[in-house]
């Protein structure tokens, strides 16, 4: 019994870092760079839902919604100050850096802003989820309401990118930047596209991050965003699928690892998994095998 | 003929590049030592000299790997974590042992090394299969595997010898007179501070002269080869895997090193996100790509810079940490975006035109 | 090549040098009220008349939250002994530093003070970086008193001294306080493995626990890296019938635990120490979820004495935010302080070493009622002989048991 409660409690934590990891895949798949100021984007959601429900007083739904919107400016405002300028920049590790830049900026603007003590979340998510099994087994709100998003985040972002003209774009942008542009496609509205789907689905992973683990300080989004990306490189990075699955299968290692092999070593099992995955399939679970070109 | 002068020429060219680089820490050193001499160096300046000499190291052992091989690691501090480890382990059990202090350093500095090139070997032959994104979150992993280790491990020592655990203090079931050297997360308290700047800058010297003599010689213009084209320099029968790891293993050696002096500083060593985590490799990663990739001068200068520069900053009370943010932002585009680097070369270009019509 | 990293080192010099004149620009310290900021230009001038105090903590980074309120806590008591006269009619200056929750910039921190004139160390506030500090001190025979750092090691010297009980104490005497009063028969504990004040606690708990007549079902762990979810070491609990979780963990970690146990359907009893207490002052925090939850801490802000209320009151006016114990341990160090100084005559003109010898045994002789207990007294190892309150959190108040 007790297997089949770690098993919901592993999927439930898998699900929003799996809800997290698939900001920074589609970023990564389109703009080729490691957003590492994505965690400190999902914190600046959850802040702004926060005080949007207990400063002003707002319905969940509405304070949501303007996280979302002011997520999506910050994005694409971040992507074009700081991001842009060095797209074209001799390696590719120097946005990589810049990113570290925003998110020590992120977090010290947070600090400033709403102080270094920790915030409990009122949890947008009124419903309390059902129970199984007469009460022993707890399946909450959240967890459903997470792993439903997933679900409709992937599937619409699935279809954004097969079916739309600006997901075509994305697709060709990723391929190839060069030859993209030469087919008469903006390179750089794509991509500021791009930061602006991949924040605001940061806005509604911050809320969904922190219904579920309510407890917020401007260093929140820091170690999830961390695990994310390795959710991320787990699924095989640029891969859409590859986020849910990667995160979810995450979360349940990392609940498993300390269940069942030692409470005190959950980082090093979730690594050392990470790192036999990665041996044996070089490219994560789902991603593509990129032929070389000699 | 003409050809011959002109490799002459380079040949002097980089021997004269890397004089300057000797050259600046060397008068580095002595400047520091005259302004202790006449009293002019505050005790902030005093106590980061150390520090300083550590982190130039751990940027230029980096670059080794970033710049020279070409693979992104962010496992740096992981090999420095490792060193420290090791070294203070040593003497802290030898401290009352082997009283000559720069015996005892020495030893320890050895140990430190020699057990960061060994995890430097054992990560680097499964690591160095993968590429790109995909080593660096590995290399990421093993970092985090190490300080999680080291958080969870306790060492003691009593008159039956040395006891050891993964679970808590008590488990080691010491005897009365026993001593716990490692007390997981408390780390190592109590470890003699036997580095100074005059050894810091010796071996940051030696860092340098390990990696300038490898990059010109044979080895490691295989290593660039190996970087610049892998199928070309396979083809032409370099053993891939030989040299990779040699460049790992000796950039995790001289982290090591690193580890040692960070160890050797203070009387404490814990493992936590913002030293042997993470945070920390990202850091040097941070000083390397800063100072510009495979330039070992601009990753020493970088990692000063970004380490002097929040201690600066100090005056700015709350805002500092959001300035030194917003700093290294505008550092970066204005050091790596091309636009920026052609405004500056055109703009230098005219000043040195008009210096030249000024000369004449 | 070689132009390009000429280009960077030149950038890199001007941004630096640009940066630090800003720095210059807009001095922004926190030194305590404007008379003595006037004391401070004059003193510079007519050699010292004012008594300079720094203190060191984080106040950036994942531990800010303790930092900042020992930074107001010993804010709010300057301000307070300035107005009333200053101590022996000498006014005190302070400055704060930020270490980050890192021994090497606690360190740095250190060194800027020293530059400052700083001649009595309030700090660190964390563990380890007082564990880097105090070697430090010790060489320049700096006296250190710290408000929160609980490690053995933390005050190993003769001239540091601490206000907070050491994690020993704490950890054996929650182990009895649980066993005298029958509390509990089985007990879980959940701690930090990644936290010298956690796990030292937590060892020295597991040790008198076997004199105890209770026993240890579970301990489980988390580290710094891995305290979202709680839910494996809840289970673990509940699965070994434990009727009493002891949590030696700080407030926002225990916040997280006790509303996944409530998730859960599992209602044990909990028991905390000193980090617990500002559960309470979580913003949003459901307080009903605390309920019947103890800690044995040596201040809570409900606490119904004048003086407690007083230093609510005014911290709350000042900084907008209930005080949690660090605040108080603070406010209590810079009192204490001004006890030893009085006890000792010590005036600011004296060396430092001169006023940390003079203060090494005045602190040993004070007597000291403050906010973190009565009759406060100091043994010559540093460590303050006080009695820690029973707390229970009873319809959204703290009660004293």
């Amino acid at each position: 019994m007790s297997f089949i409660s770690y098993l919901i409690n592993g999927i439930s934590l898998g699900s929003v870092y799996a809800i997290i990891a698939l900001g920074y895949t589609m970023v990564y798949g389109i703009a080729k760079m490691l957003n590492f100021a994505h965690g400190d984007v999902i914190m600046i959601g959850a802040y702004v839902v926060l005080m949007g429900m207990t400063k002003a007083g707002l319905s969940p739904i509405l304070a949501v919604l303007i996280a979302v919107i002011i997520c999506t400016v910050l994005g694409v405002t971040v992507e074009r100050v700081a991001y842009r300028p060095l797209r074209n920049a001799a390696s590719p590790l120097a946005v990589l850096i810049t990113a570290i830049g925003v998110s020590y900026l992120l977090q010290n603007l947070a600090l400033l802003i709403f102080g270094a003590n920790t915030q409990s979340f009122p949890t947008a998510i009124a419903w309390k989820g059902f129970s199984l099994a007469g009460g022993t087994l707890n399946i909450s709100g959240e967890t459903v309401i997470t792993i439903a998003a997933c679900i409709v985040i992937m599937v619409a972002l699935t279809l954004f990118v097969q079916k739309t003209k600006q997901g075509q774009a994305m697709r060709a942008v990723s391929e190839d930047r060069g030859a993209a542009q030469l087919m008469g496609i903006n390179v750089n509205g794509t991509i500021a596209l791009t930061f602006a789907i991949g924040s605001a689905l940061a806005a509604i992973a911050g809320v969904l991050l922190c219904s579920a683990y309510p407890s917020l300080t401007p260093y929140t989004g820091a170690m999830p965003g961390i695990k994310a990306f390795v959710a991320a490189v787990f699924g095989g990075i640029g891969s859409i699928p590859g986020a849910l699955i990667g995160g979810i299968l995450l979360g349940i290692i990392e609940i498993m690892g300390k269940a069942y092999i030692s409470s005190q070593m959950a980082d090093a099992i979730v690594f050392a998994v990470l790192i036999i995955v990665l041996l044996v399939k070089p490219t994560g679970l789902l991603g593509k095998n990129i032929q070389e070109k000699v | 003929m003409t050809n011959m002068t002109a490799k002459l020429k380079n040949i002097n060219k980089t021997t004269k590049n890397n004089a300057v680089t000797y050259g600046i820490v060397i008068a580095a050193y002595v400047i520091v030592q005259l302004l202790i001499f006449s009293g002019n160096l505050s005790s902030l300046m005093k106590g980061l000299l150390v520090p300083l000499c550590t982190y130039a190291i751990l940027a230029v052992s980096l670059n080794l790997v970033v710049g020279i091989l070409g693979e992104l690691s962010l496992g740096h501090a992981g090999f420095m974590c490792v060193g420290a480890f090791a070294s203070a382990f040593f003497s802290k059990c030898m401290k009352d042992v082997i009283t000559l202090v720069p015996l005892r350093f020495f030893l320890a500095l050895v140990i430190g090394a020699a057990v960061a090139a060994l995890f430097g070997i054992l990560i680097g032959i499964p690591v160095l299969r993968l590429k790109g994104d995909y080593l660096a979150i590995v290399t990421l992993a093993f970092g985090e595997i190490i300080k999680n280790l080291v958080n969870v491990l306790y060492i003691g020592k009593d008159s039956n010898g040395f006891h050891f655990s993964m679970k808590d203090s008590m488990s080691l079931k010491l005897e009365p007179d026993g001593m716990i050297i490692v007390n997981g997360p408390q780390g190592i308290t109590g470890t003699p501070n036997d580095s100074n700047f005059t050894i810091s800058i010796l071996l940051l010297l030696l860092t340098l002269f390990i990696i300038i003599r490898l990059v010109h010689s044979r080895d490691g213009r295989a290593i660039m080869a190996i970087r610049d084209n892998r199928i070309a320099a396979e083809s032409v029968g370099i053993n891939i895997t030989k040299y990779k790891l040699m460049a790992f293993t000796i950039s995790a050696a001289l982290a090591g090193v690193a580890g040692v002096l960070y160890a050797h500083n203070l009387s404490t060593l814990t493992a936590n996100t913002n030293n042997f985590g993470y945070n920390m490799s990202i850091m040097i990663l941070v000083f390397v790509v800063l100072g510009g990739i495979g330039s070992l001068r601009g990753s020493m200068i970088a990692a000063v810079i970004l380490t002097l520069l929040p201690e600066l900053l100090r005056e700015l009370a709350d805002y500092r940490m959001l300035i030194y943010a917003i700093v290294l932002i505008v550092m970066m585009i204005f050091n790596w975006s091309p636009k920026s680097i052609q405004w500056r070369e055109k703009n230098l270009a005219a000043l040195k035109n008009k210096m030249k019509k000024g000369a004449q | 090549m070689k132009k390009f990293t000429k280009f960077v080192s030149l950038a890199l010099a001007s941004v630096l040098v640009i940066s630090s004149f800003a720095g210059c620009g807009s001095k922004e310290e926190s030194t305590a009220t404007n008379d003595s900021q006037d004391a401070a230009e004059t003193s510079e001038s007519t050699g010292a008349d004012t008594f300079k105090i720094g203190g060191i903590g984080p106040v950036t980074g994942g531990a800010a939250a303790y930092g900042t309120a020992v930074k107001n806590g010993i804010q709010l008591a300057v301000d307070e002994i300035n107005a009333a006269g200053g101590i022996n009619g000498k006014q005190i200056e302070y400055k704060f530093e930020d270490d980050e929750h890192n021994a090497e910039k606690a360190v740095n921190a250190y060194n800027t003070l020293k530059d400052w004139g700083m001649q009595l160390l309030i700090g660190t506030v964390t563990s380890a970086p007082c564990t880097a500090v105090v070697e430090k001190t010790k060489e320049d025979n700096m006296f250190q008193l710290t408000p929160s750092a609980t490690a053995v090691e933390s005050i190993q010297y003769d001239n540091a001294f601490r206000i907070c009980f050491s994690d020993p104490n704490q950890g054996t005497e929650s182990a009895k306080y649980i066993g005298e009063n029958g509390l509990a028969e089985k007990i879980a504990v959940i701690y930090d493995s990644s936290d010298v004040y956690s796990s030292g606690i937590y060892a020295n708990f597991a040790a008198e626990a076997e004199n105890q007549p209770f026993e240890i079902v579970a301990a489980e762990a988390f580290t710094a890296d891995s305290k979202t979810d709680f839910t494996v070491q809840l289970q673990k609990a509940k699965d070994a019938n434990a009727d009493m979780i002891f949590l030696p963990i700080y407030y926002q970690e225990a916040s997280l635990i006790l509303t996944q146990a409530d998730k859960m359907g599992y209602k044990p009893s909990f028991f905390g120490c000193d980090g617990l207490d500002g559960i309470l002052g979580v913003e949003n925090f459901d307080a009903a979820l605390a309920e019947g939850a103890m800690l044995l801490t040596p201040f809570t802000a409900g606490a119904e004495d004048d003086a407690t209320q007083a230093f609510v009151t005014a911290y709350e006016e000042a900084f907008g935010e209930t005080p949690i114990q660090f605040a108080a341990d603070a406010y209590d160090c810079v009192y204490a302080i001004k006890a030893a100084i009085e006890s000792a005559n010590v005036t600011p003109d004296m060396s430092v070493s001169d006023i940390c010898d003079a203060l090494k045994t005045a602190m040993t002789e004070i007597t000291m009622d403050g906010l973190t207990g009565s009759g406060i007294t100091w043994s010559a190892d540093g460590e303050p002989s006080k009695e820690a309150k029973a707390v229970v959190i009873e319809n959204g108040e703290y009660k004293v048991m």
